[in-house]
């Protein structure tokens, strides 16, 4: 039996993950993160999911506390967003906050409070090998978020549970009804938690926060084709919104903010072999110079074939399209998770 | 022999007085009449409604017609503001360590925000120099603040409004304070006073207002007429007549509560300051009501504090919570200077009339230990 604290969002996952943990006979308390104090749509920090978060903590019989981590989350999450877009770079904040704040400042919380462990209603599975923690992607492939724990290292894998990592979605929803959860039919999360759809989306999330600047939009040549309305909502390989004169469909090969320059390629044009990496995290043992790895550089893209090479840079055995900068880039042994970087 | 957690936080809401629940009763039951009706089982109800209103009034040192109940202190402070602002030109005033319920009233109607000092009390100077601009219709500053328990000079406040603004109406909000002051002739000068029925032994979601002779005021809540026009809406009998009898106890008892209780606290905060290094008290202690002690720990974080006294049966409060049940940081701690890392290891403790010696022994024997363990010391 342990001592164990669960990230409670008000969702079906981690109401589920408390249900089960106080199954297996641990000592269980539950704590939701208010993490973002603007509006949401429905996100993870909204009264609302506090309010499901605290009723489904009743229904268990557990305590249940609210933990205010806005001025983190603003610090480590919001503020790189918008000052990463600002450049021209594609952040994931789902990483960062996991980063910084499911698995940093809340596990130290955790820690100092007395509990043995924290646990979430991630779909990923942290296995023990030895002495030693891996891990492993969800056992339910279309819902599995190995990709956005890729950063996780030894020292929180050791205090980490994820209880329904080696349930699929339809199953974690079956408990929840079987337990009379409220939250048995909740929909799943969407989208940056902290952007509303209802209100612009990413464009007035923005445009708030920063000057958005019109841009041209150039060929490879460097003769201008179009224009954009704001540079810094342009992410590689998007191509929505960028045209290359032809009929050929054109994307965005890369971005500059500082000349308000985007340069639009074919399909062609748009893959590439190498890609660089930086801040690169191990779950374990780094990967050798060399070593054939799996990449995934987004939370529901698929596997690629690689090839490591030390100081960071992947060479992919097939040609691959172009990586925003600022992505995660998740690597992958099979279903275990190595590391993660960011893509340069 | 103690049953159940130990409850140090009454400045949030303190248990009904078995006087109140008493009274109480008989208008959930029996005498369940609506008051504004013309039948026997009505009169009733209008008799008790009455009755009641005298028993509040005389609490209050106002005359019957004067008081206009409603169903809270929120619901007070918004009438009192909102309703003079509708009914004249000029703005609202109050001062930055305002309960929300004043504060964001005034803010909302695009009034003006004066600074307190460093012991939370209002600055003169700015409360001069706005009122001196003109263009003034209420000015609301609170008799005692909920969270640091800081006594406002309210007598002073009236002399500078009357002085400086003549035709503005002042507010107090005085929810805090009836349990531990003597409001009614705190207040005496006061236009508009709010309190709050659960604040001193009665139940939750019943207030009053007190409305001087010759205040202008709008309601905000449009209906039926009840209340003189000045708030509509069913009356809470019941709850009226508890609250009512809730005065009348408190206003019996307040000198020996509070030298009892004030007693208790002076235990309590002298003696946590001496057992936790770098403890801070927050406020001047001979300017605070009884019931309250408001602490500082340095490198302490409110949130971890407070989850290790619940765990140890303490019930506690950082002093403002939002509506997730998060502890915000305090608007009314910034406004007093103190530093956003100070004031997040802020422990509110606020006695009311039921502690007990053994209260303050679980407390003092639980809070050094957990402040202790959180430093890692």
């Amino acid at each position: 039996m342990a001592r164990v604290l669960v990230g409670m969002s008000g969702g079906v996952d981690s109401s589920v993950a408390a249900a089960l943990l106080l199954e297996q006979g641990h000592a269980v308390v539950g704590a939701t993160m208010k993490l973002w104090g603007g509006t949401s749509d429905s996100g993870c920090c909204s009264v609302a999911d506090v309010e499901d978060a605290r009723r489904v903590a009743q229904q268990l019989g557990i305590a249940h506390h609210v933990f205010n981590f806005t001025e983190d989350f603003d610090r480590h999450v919001v503020d790189p967003y918008v000052a990463a877009h600002a450049v021209g770079r594609t952040p994931n904040p789902c990483v960062e906050c996991n980063r910084h704040l499911k698995f940093d400042r809340f596990l130290q919380r955790a820690e100092q409070l007395g509990f043995d462990a924290v646990a979430t209603g991630h779909h990923a599975r942290v296995v023990p090998v030895g002495d030693r923690w891996e891990l492993r992607r969800g056992a339910d492939a279309a819902k599995d978020q190995s990709y956005v724990l890729s950063m996780l290292t030894q020292r929180e894998l050791a205090s980490v549970r994820l209880p329904v990592g080696d349930m699929d979605k339809a199953e974690v929803r079956r408990r929840a009804a079987a337990t009379g959860l409220r939250t048995a039919d909740k929909p799943d999360s969407q989208d940056v938690c902290f952007i509303l759809a209802t209100d612009g989306g990413r464009t007035t999330f923005l445009g708030d926060r920063i000057p958005l600047h019109p841009g041209r939009v150039v060929d490879t040549s460097g003769a201008e084709v179009g224009r954009v309305d704001a540079v810094e909502l342009v992410t590689v390989g998007q191509r929505r919104g960028i045209t290359g004169g032809g009929r050929e469909r054109r994307y965005a090969i890369s971005v500059d903010t500082a000349t308000a320059t985007v340069v639009a390629g074919t399909d062609d044009e748009l893959q590439t072999r190498n890609l660089v990496v930086s801040d690169l995290t191990w779950t374990d043992q780094p990967s050798s110079d060399g070593d054939e790895v799996l990449v995934q550089t987004s939370a529901h893209g698929s596997p690629m074939g690689a090839t490591f090479a030390a100081g960071g840079t992947l060479h992919f055995v097939e040609p691959q399209r172009l990586v925003a900068p600022g992505q995660t880039v998740a690597l992958y042994a099979g279903d275990r998770v190595l590391g993660a970087g960011i893509a340069v | 022999m103690t049953v159940g957690p130990v409850y140090l936080d009454h400045a949030a809401t303190t248990p009904m007085r078995p006087e109140a629940v008493a009274a109480m009763l008989p208008y959930l039951i029996e005498h369940f009449g609506n008051p504004s009706g013309s039948h026997s089982v009505a009169r009733r109800a209008k008799q008790a409604l009455e009755d009641a209103r005298d028993e509040a009034a005389a609490a209050l040192g106002c005359r019957p017609r004067e008081l206009v109940f409603t169903a809270g202190g929120t619901e007070s402070d918004n009438l009192a503001i909102a309703g003079v602002i509708s009914r004249r030109a000029g703005r609202a005033v109050c001062a930055e360590s305002e309960h929300h319920g004043v504060l964001h009233t005034v803010t909302a109607l695009g009034g003006v925000v004066v600074p307190v000092d460093a012991m939370g009390l209002i600055d003169f100077d700015a409360l001069s120099s706005v009122l001196a601009h003109g263009d003034v219709a209420v000015v609301s500053v609170m008799l005692a603040n909920n969270e640091t328990g800081m006594i406002q000079p309210l007598e002073r406040v009236i002399h500078e409004v009357r002085r400086v603004a003549p035709d503005a109406v002042v507010h107090t909000d005085a929810v805090q304070a009836f349990l531990w002051l003597d409001v009614a002739t705190m207040a005496a000068d006061v236009d508009l006073v709010a309190i709050s029925g659960h604040k001193f032994g009665g139940p939750k979601g019943v207030g009053a207002l007190v409305v001087r002779e010759g205040t202008l005021l709008a309601p905000t809540i449009h209906g039926g007429g009840q209340e003189s026009d000045r708030r509509s809406g069913t009356h809470n009998l019941a709850g009226i007549v508890a609250m009512a009898a809730a005065m009348t106890a408190t206003v019996a008892q307040r000198t020996a509560t509070v030298a009892r209780v004030g007693g208790l606290r002076d235990r309590l905060v002298d003696s946590l300051l001496t057992n936790i290094p770098d403890a801070i008290e927050t406020g001047d202690r001979s300017q605070k009501i009884a019931g309250n002690a408001h602490l500082r720990f340095p490198g302490v974080e409110s949130e971890s504090l407070l989850f290790l006294l619940d765990e140890a049966g303490i019930c506690a409060s950082a002093g403002s919570a939002c509506a997730s049940g998060a502890i915000e940081p305090s608007h009314v701690l910034t406004a007093m200077g103190i530093s956003d890392d100070e004031a997040r290891g802020s422990l509110r403790l606020s006695l009311g009339s039921t502690t007990t010696d053994e209260d303050i022994d679980l407390a003092l024997k639980a809070i050094p230990d957990v402040v202790s363990r959180l430093r890692g010391t």
